[in-house]
């Protein structure tokens, strides 16, 4: 992060998860769509905390920055996206 | 769309400054001296698609050419080994 030491690069692949496909589908058709662009998506990326910016995964943080995204372009509201994680987790 | 300023060639020294936001300028080359090798094309500036402006007028990008060893000071390689880094215009001064 910001040219501090990071340590080796881990360079082993993995097979994507079902929901990092999907984060990656929502990205591109936002972008499709105008709602997002990737320089907004890496500004969003690069604006969060340091503990949260370690302590996610990439596509964790490609969802988070693209609830951000649509947040300031007015698709959602902040209160909307709370609501509906709110309910996910209740569904376990 | 901006006028392109510079041609392969020419010396070019990075800006040196710090500002806030989304910018492609690496850290690591602020405020060094290189050499436009090309001019790779004119796009809308990333720094304004960032924040959901539209980027124009769209801004030249170049590839300069810095020595390895005049950005790190404990480079250990060739001394004409070279880094390139695509740097838009409205970094770049006439060094």
């Amino acid at each position: 992060m910001g040219g501090l030491p990071a340590g080796p690069v881990d360079r082993s692949q993995h097979e994507y998860a079902e929901w990092e496909r999907r984060v990656d589908a929502m990205c591109m058709l936002a972008g499709n769509k105008k709602l997002c662009s990737v320089d907004q998506r890496r500004r969003n990326i690069e604006a969060l905390p340091p503990e949260v910016y370690d302590n996610t995964a990439y596509y964790e943080k490609w969802v988070v920055s693209l609830g951000e995204s649509l947040i300031q372009r007015g698709v959602i509201t902040t209160e909307e996206l709370a609501r509906k994680m709110a309910e996910v987790n209740e569904r376990g | 769309m901006s006028e392109a300023r510079f041609k392969p060639g020419e010396r070019v020294k990075v800006l040196k400054a710090y500002p806030l936001g989304h910018v492609r300028t690496p850290f690591y080359i602020r405020g060094h001296t290189g050499t436009v090798e090309r001019l790779c094309g004119v796009f809308p500036n990333p720094e304004e698609l960032a924040q959901m402006r539209d980027g124009l007028p769209a801004q030249p990008l170049y590839r300069v050419r810095f020595f390895q060893k005049s950005i790190w000071p404990d480079y250990r390689g060739g001394a004409k080994d070279v880094l390139e880094v695509e740097i838009f215009q409205h970094w770049l001064e006439p060094a």
